[in-house]
């Protein structure tokens, strides 16, 4: 599928959600709470066939925390990146797609690590680089006072 | 013939004779004893040594290098100084190890290379026993150093140790069944176990020649039981560097490690030191048939140097193995064993037998 | 018998207990500091759980503060085998959100610099698994012929490993007068020398029983957990960013992209066996017709990217990586994420390697070719 078609096709599928043509590839955010069931819709559709996850990383915004995932058809050959926001800086929870695509099940955990956001259902959700002492360090207002000299 | 001008009898007759005229039967046995246990303890030594050595050059050879160079002249005294820094090296014996075993374990290993060494004839009359079942004592007494390695795998309350440990001790019971019955296999051509009489016997032809299709295929099984009861490549599973750090002497320092490591390069030797007396005549010089003038010549090399040559011959096939194929894994190694060498072996003594029997050997 | 012997074997009292080995973060057949926590039973691996993060650096954290020229330093860090590829990602990414086209002579440098860095990475990948395999002799021949190739980037840029050649725009220095004729002689030679590989390892029967059908991983399970690269396309799964995204002067060249059938541990062999000849031919393609022209464009002293999010991929040695660039318009960028191809490959080792021996976990490994700053980043 064209990224064109793509689009209009996502956009018939998902009224809720907000589709738009990217600077390279189709964008779609969706909300968390449909978050899981759009995944498992975007894996199963015939049309779509997502079934490869090439990338999954979190983003700390200013006034949300996003969840980005860079999907690709291996049979259909298309490109697709769906976003999630979870505006609760303190308790971000978004809901695992780890049963979908097994490879998230470590970028989330390394998305938990780094970002600080709980994923629902998830198995094994343990810190993946850093031991218990750190913070979140690819938050934007973490603060290490050992490690880090502010220049 | 030429060559009995090099046979060391008169010298030890001499040296005994010498010496029971002099002093009482017990000191003479006494000295004798210490001079025989000074020159192993020496051979040992130097022999393992220079073992290490020739590995490392003949190593680097197939690996396109120099090996070591720097330390004498081509690197002659680098084995010699890597023997002194093991020599002064602390003994690091971990918290938690069994520490009697784990003390008596690098003893029992080097133990047995001593025991075996005492039956083998360097060369004419230079062979400190000479039972009438020299061959079963080879094969019961190379037996007790796997007890050494279950030993050192098991006190070093190390987890990689203990599956060297117990990989090495399957190998090696194992293997020892093919190296016996390899060995039996000849026993039934000479009709003897006495060493020097087997040698004697090749006297008008090495036994490889002598017992043809049969003696070459228990050659081939000896020589591949042999490296594997060695636990050297491609069978060095119990020290697998990949797998398991170092296996059984992982916790092992010092002069410790040096037991191992020098009881690895001595069993080398005997391996192929059995092999060369068994198939390939001991210090016996090659003949060919009756071309009198080069049989001459070759009788004027003596047999200690015919002996080592042989010897040096199968421990550069050994080295040979292990720089060239990869390693095997247990379950493989057990079926080579179990599936492969010990059925062809059991065969090949029914060859043997009959052949002995209608007298087709030469 | 059988029935006995099964019965015997499943009773509690025979039953072995399992343990738990740790393999690393220090062990040779690791390559590196990963820690494999393996829970055995006897000689059987029953679970493989990888523990990384020792050499986490921090990178992603680390290019928040750094202005794009500098980030293209770090990446060289990280999978420090395919560091070429993974400046020319960043560049490439820098490049899109610009929109500037390179001369055609930068991407044709840049094509043959990452095959000649791709052989380099698959020459130690082989050397390495030789040795983990126990085949020593194989690693002195592989790093041998290695060096011919690092004598030439040294040549080229100055540096063997982290070479820091692409720049935002092109590369740093126009090519050395001699490359052309030394990689030219380097393809001559190297084409005598794989058979000699083959007949070292690949044709050897104790290798082939070591590797043949151990650690099948299927083409839906490489696709499940992300596994590209060679080690991907050993199951058939046909991931090759060079032929479905092509970049630089992959478009002007025919090549064949490599997909294996088996998935098992002597597929992934072969696979990277046959790479390396695919890329002695992409090479010869290019190295007599690179343009003349400009090595590199004039960009501005401090790069500023527009607003936006722009992703790129490129094929590394390893396997897909990726680039996710987040910019607020300012010289540094917002967030940095590098997809690795390493990190997506690691976990899959769990997957396959139940039921094996622990010898066969470190040809799994071996055949993985894990680098593990790619992994830890």
């Amino acid at each position: 599928m064209t990224n064109e078609q793509l689009i209009e096709h996502l956009s018939a599928a998902f009224p809720d959600a907000v589709v738009k043509q990217g600077k390279q590839y189709p964008e779609i955010t969706v909300s968390k709470e449909i978050l899981h069931a759009f995944m498992k819709n975007l894996k199963s559709d015939t049309k779509l066939a997502f079934d490869y996850l090439v990338c999954e990383s979190g983003v700390d915004y200013p006034a949300f925390i996003q969840v980005v995932y860079h999907i690709e058809s291996t049979s259909l050959q298309h490109f697709l990146i769906v976003k999630c926001n979870t505006e609760n800086r303190e308790t971000a929870v978004l809901d695992t797609v780890m049963d979908i695509w097994p490879t998230a099940e470590f970028h989330e955990r390394e998305i938990y690590d780094l970002l600080g956001i709980t994923f629902n259902h998830h198995t094994d959700l343990r810190r993946l680089f850093l031991d218990d002492t750190w913070g979140h360090p690819l938050r934007k207002d973490f603060k290490d006072d050992i490690h880090v000299v502010e220049r | 013939m030429a060559f009995e001008k090099y046979d060391f009898t008169p010298l030890t007759q001499a040296i005994h004779k010498a010496l029971i005229e002099n002093v009482s039967p017990l000191l003479t046995l006494i000295i004798e004893w210490t001079i025989i246990g000074v020159l192993f303890l020496l051979f040992i030594a130097v022999f393992g040594l220079l073992l290490v050595y020739v590995e490392r050059k003949v190593c680097a050879a197939f690996q396109q290098r120099l090996g070591p160079m720097r330390v004498g002249p081509w690197g002659l005294l680098q084995t010699i100084a890597d023997f002194v820094k093991l020599l002064m090296k602390e003994l690091i014996t971990p918290k938690s190890v069994d520490k009697f075993l784990y003390n008596l374990a690098p003893f029992i290993v080097i133990i047995v290379p001593f025991l075996t060494i005492s039956v083998i004839p360097f060369a004419p009359g230079l062979q400190a026993l000479d039972f009438d079942i020299g061959i079963f004592f080879v094969t019961a007494v190379s037996s007790v150093g796997v007890i050494g390695v279950l030993l050192a795998g098991w006190a070093s309350n190390n987890k990689y140790s203990l599956i060297g440990g117990m990989r090495s001790g399957a190998q090696i019971v194992s293997y020892e069944l093919s190296v016996g019955m390899s060995l039996i296999t000849m026993v039934i051509l000479a009709g003897t176990m006495q060493i020097s009489e087997i040698v004697e016997m090749q006297r008008g032809g090495w036994f490889l020649f002598k017992g043809h299709i049969p003696a070459v295929i228990a050659f081939f099984i000896f020589v591949i039981a042999g490296t594997a009861e060695t636990n050297r490549g491609p069978f060095d599973l119990a020290e697998a560097e990949s797998e398991l750090t170092a296996g059984f002497h992982t916790e092992y320092s010092g002069i410790k490690f040096a037991f191992f490591f020098l009881a690895e390069y001595i069993n080398l030797f005997i391996v192929s030191a059995m092999a060369t007396i068994v198939f390939l005549g001991g210090w016996m010089p090659f003949h060919f048939g009756d071309w009198a003038g080069f049989n001459n010549v070759m009788d004027f090399i003596p047999g200690l140097i015919w002996f080592f040559m042989k010897v040096f011959g199968i421990i550069f096939l050994i080295m040979w193995f292990k720089w060239t194929f990869p390693r095997l894994r247990i379950d493989q190694i057990l079926t080579l064993e179990w599936k492969y060498l010990l059925p062809i072996n059991l065969f090949n003594i029914l060859l043997m037998a009959t052949m002995v029997l209608l007298g087709w050997h030469w | 018998m059988a029935e006995i012997i099964e019965k015997l074997i499943t009773t509690d009292e025979i039953k072995t207990d399992e343990y738990l080995v740790n393999m690393g973060p220090q062990h040779p057949s690791t390559h590196g500091v990963l820690r494999l926590l393996v829970k055995l039973e006897g000689e059987i691996v029953h679970n493989v759980e990888p523990h990384i993060g020792y050499i986490h650096s921090g990178i992603e954290k680390m290019s928040e503060a750094l202005s794009y020229p500098q980030i293209i330093h770090l990446t060289d860090r990280m999978d420090y085998l395919s560091a070429h590829m993974n400046n020319e990602a960043v560049c490439l990414c820098i490049e899109d959100a610009l929109q500037v086209q390179v001369p055609e002579r930068v991407k044709y440098i840049r094509t043959i610099i990452d095959e000649l860095q791709r052989l380099a990475s698959h020459q130690l990948w082989w050397c390495a698994s030789g040795m983990d395999l126990g085949a020593l002799t194989a690693f002195f021949y592989g790093l041998r012929d290695r060096e011919d190739i690092l004598d030439i980037f040294e040549e080229t840029c100055g540096a063997r490993l982290t070479l820091n050649y692409s720049v935002p725009g092109g590369v740093m220095f126009d090519i050395h007068p001699n490359f052309q004729a030394k990689v030219k002689a380097f393809i001559k030679k190297f084409r005598k020398i794989l058979p000699e590989y083959d007949k070292l390892l690949t044709g050897n029967i104790i290798f082939q029983n070591r590797t043949k059908g151990v650690g099948i991983l299927s083409k839906e399970d490489a696709i499940a957990y992300g596994v590209t690269g060679p080690t991907g396309r050993a199951s058939g799964f046909s991931c090759d960013v060079r032929k479905h995204h092509p970049y630089s002067a992959y478009p002007y060249i025919k090549f064949d992209e490599k997909v294996g059938t088996d998935g098992d541990c002597f597929m992934r062999w072969k696979l990277r066996m046959d790479e390396m000849r695919e890329s002695l031919n992409i090479i010869e393609q290019l190295i007599d017709n690179i343009p003349e022209g400009d090595y590199a464009l004039k960009m501005k002293g401090v790069i500023k990217l527009p607003e936006g999010e722009f992703y790129q991929r490129v094929e590394t040695a390893r396997g897909e990586f990726g680039v996710y660039i987040v910019s607020d318009g300012k010289k540094n960028p917002y967030r940095v994420k590098y997809r690795s191809p390493g990190f997506s490959n690691l976990f899959a080792i769990n997957h396959i390697a139940k039921k094996w021996k622990i010898a066969d976990l470190v040809a799994i490994m071996a055949t993985f070719d894990l680098v593990i700053p790619d992994i830890d980043r």
